[in-house]
């Protein structure tokens, strides 16, 4: 994965925050569409990336680490998908 | 190529501990978010409409204020790394003010419902809010004790190029505390 700088980093994530904010007031969720909450959540896993690798420091630790981080973001986020896709049937 | 030849080993930042500490907490945590994913697709109307009352702005200025904190505490550490326990302190006590913010904003967010009569007992949707917001604003302000503490020990000057796992260990928690807004903030405030 692409190895931002520190301060780069954290200017990406105030972005990604902005992303997400602008996407809760434009109005385009609640629509019973899964784009726009794709959309959040992979801003979300973007962030939570950038959090372990990097502020946590996780990119240079032992990979069970790493792994049991990044499952425990994907795992959660997948499941959170999958539960709003189910609330649209 | 081993070690010595420019490549180093695996290192885990901070203790062992603070580490597994960190695994219980996802752990429960992530429970809870799933128990709100999972109870919210039983009744979609009534946490939409509940969910509108909430302030977006809070939340996503609050995201920003931890992960401007998370940012501040990743520099203390490459400060102290670099024996410069000065600049360490004042990252450290950007830091708090960081988190400070962040209580200030979930205090008036929190009695600005408690006003309009809300609590657990008013629907599924709030009592989820507040078990998880309250659940994690407690964590913030454990992790501010930490840094708290930090701080004194770093301007003490505790801690230098050849000490800092102590510190190491405080951010850890810390970033675990902004990990888990991230996926909160988009889970409770955004997603309808």
């Amino acid at each position: 994965m692409v190895r931002f700088s520190t301060n780069s980093l954290w200017l990406l994530l105030l972005l990604a925050t902005g992303i997400t904010y602008w996407l809760g007031e434009s109005g385009q969720l609640g629509h019973a569409s899964m784009v726009p909450v794709f959309l959040i959540f992979g801003v979300s896993l973007f962030k939570g990336l950038g959090v372990v690798l990097d502020f946590m420091d996780l990119r240079h630790a032992p990979a069970l680490w790493r792994y049991l981080l990044l499952g425990w973001l994907v795992f959660v986020i997948g499941m959170i998908l999958l539960a709003y896709w189910l609330g649209l049937q | 190529m081993g070690k010595g030849h420019g490549i180093e080993s695996p290192r885990l930042a901070g203790d062992l501990a603070v580490w597994l500490i960190i695994l219980a907490e996802l752990l429960a945590f992530g429970i809870l978010f799933l128990s709100y994913a999972f109870a919210r697709t039983f009744d979609v109307a009534l946490f939409n409409a509940s969910q509108s009352t909430l302030d977006l702005t809070f939340g996503a200025i609050n995201t920003a204020l931890l992960i401007t904190g998370s940012w501040c505490v990743v520099r203390a550490v490459h400060a102290v790394r670099q024996d410069a326990p000065a600049a360490g302190a004042r990252w450290l006590l950007a830091a708090l003010a960081c988190g400070s913010g962040f209580v200030v904003i979930k205090v008036l967010e929190f009695s600005d419902k408690a006003q309009a009569g809300i609590d657990l007992s008013t629907n599924t949707f709030y009592m989820f809010y507040i078990l998880l917001t309250g659940f994690h604003f407690f964590h913030v302000l454990a992790a501010m004790v930490f840094l708290t503490i930090l701080l004194v020990k770093t301007r003490a000057g505790h801690y230098g190029q050849h000490n800092h796992h102590a510190l190491e260990t405080g951010a850890a928690f810390w970033h675990m505390v902004d990990l888990l807004w991230i996926v909160l903030f988009p889970l409770i405030y955004v997603m309808r």
